[in-house]
């Protein structure tokens, strides 16, 4: 359901501001969303200063500032440090993008910075990520076969290979769905960007054998269909990938099989 | 679909926080123009009723639909019914899986939106 408003619980104070690192000349201001279930109050956004002359120049190294030299209780997910593994995705500047790869350079002004949109927290920048996970397991993410297993491998053509290009490249950040106004309104049943890049990714597998079962399964009126085209999932893909024209190609052939 | 203990777990912040896209800008205005032209319809409908109705019914409502704010609500509804054209032909194409690169789309959200305007004073010229 459309709900413009944060529940009473979510809407944001202003928080602490936390001292500036002695003797820095060059410092970028950061405005950063912080939530304590140990402490029950509502959220609240911080500000901390950061030394550029003693930080890397992606906003996670200047999270990792952060917490090492001001705040160790500023909590985020981080692993590889180089945009593979995803865990870094968050609302930066507006956008939902991965913190490693994102430049403090590519942001004018103070650098705001928020858990993904529309999720439940569980600690400051850490989003609750199940059911986004239990969408993805829904669409069969494995390759389906039904002929016996060939003896040595499923072979596959140059061409139908390529056909996979942009798709399996998504690292599962969960950037595109939380972006996605209808899965802010329907993320309970509607399947979200990302899930839905994924099914398609093995449609158009040329060796899996379950195409039609997919297609059934997300003949539906939320699951597939409340994607209105609006295209903030290709606009913030931290990898430039494209999960509005997936999402157009599995309806295309939703039409295609019908008529 | 997993069950998610929401608990007492805030809920992060979207529109708040989201900046505003060209694409879903141009995505809302075709909802917005959409149900904005039912009252414009509303008030058109009344005066084709009053028409029906007798000389001096009509004489009110057509007071009132040709009178300023008359003509501001069926000026925006004419904006409304182009931009609502348009956008819908974007939506054709889209789902026809072409222009759905960022770049196309965003120009042609931008044509939406320009091409709606120009129409709406050609048009208002032209009556």
């Amino acid at each position: 359901m459309v709900q413009l408003r944060l529940p009473k619980n979510s809407r944001m104070t202003t928080g602490k501001t936390w001292p500036k690192p002695e003797g820095a000349t060059n410092v970028r201001k950061f405005q950063i969303y912080r939530w304590n279930p140990d402490e029950g109050d509502n959220p609240r956004v911080d500000t901390y200063f950061v030394d550029l002359d003693d930080c890397g120049p992606m906003v996670l190294d200047a999270l990792i500032y952060i917490k090492n030299k001001i705040d160790p209780t500023l909590t985020f997910r981080r692993s590889c440090r180089e945009g593979i593994c995803g865990s870094c995705a968050m609302n930066i500047d507006g956008i939902n993008t991965l913190a490693c790869i994102y430049g403090m350079d590519e942001v004018k002004g103070d650098v705001k910075i928020y858990p993904l949109p529309h999720m439940p927290v569980v600690k400051d920048l850490i989003p609750d990520l199940t059911h986004f996970y239990a969408q993805h397991a829904s669409i069969m993410p494995w390759l389906e076969t039904k002929t016996n297993r060939p003896a040595k491998e499923w072979k596959q053509s140059i061409e139908d290979r390529e056909k996979l290009d942009g798709l399996y490249e998504c690292v599962m950040c969960a950037s595109c769905s939380t972006a996605c106004p209808s899965y802010w309104w329907n993320g309970d049943k509607y399947l979200g960007p990302a899930a839905l890049l994924h099914a398609y990714r093995w449609i158009i597998d040329s060796r899996d054998e379950a195409t039609g079962e997919r297609l059934d399964d997300l003949e539906d009126p939320f699951k597939l269909y409340r994607c209105h085209t609006i295209m903030n999932c290709t606009k913030t893909c931290p990898k430039g990938l494209n999960p509005a024209k997936a999402i157009a190609e599995i309806k295309k052939m939703m039409v295609e099989r019908a008529v | 679909m997993a069950d998610v203990n929401r608990g007492e777990r805030p809920l992060s912040p979207h529109l708040q926080v989201y900046r505003p896209q060209m694409t879903s800008i141009s995505s809302i205005l075709t909802r917005i123009t959409g149900n904005a032209l039912i009252v414009g319809v509303f008030l058109v409908v009344w005066w084709l009723l009053a028409a029906a109705t007798g000389p001096e019914y009509f004489a009110t409502a057509d007071a009132v639909v040709t009178s300023w704010f008359g003509d501001i609500v069926l000026t925006l509804s004419l904006w409304a019914v182009w931009y609502h054209y348009l956008a819908g032909l974007r939506h054709l194409l889209f789902d026809a899986g072409r222009g759905l690169e960022i770049e196309t789309a965003e120009k042609l959200g931008w044509a939406c939106i320009g091409g709606s305007v120009v129409l709406t004073i050609i048009t208002l010229l032209i009556i």
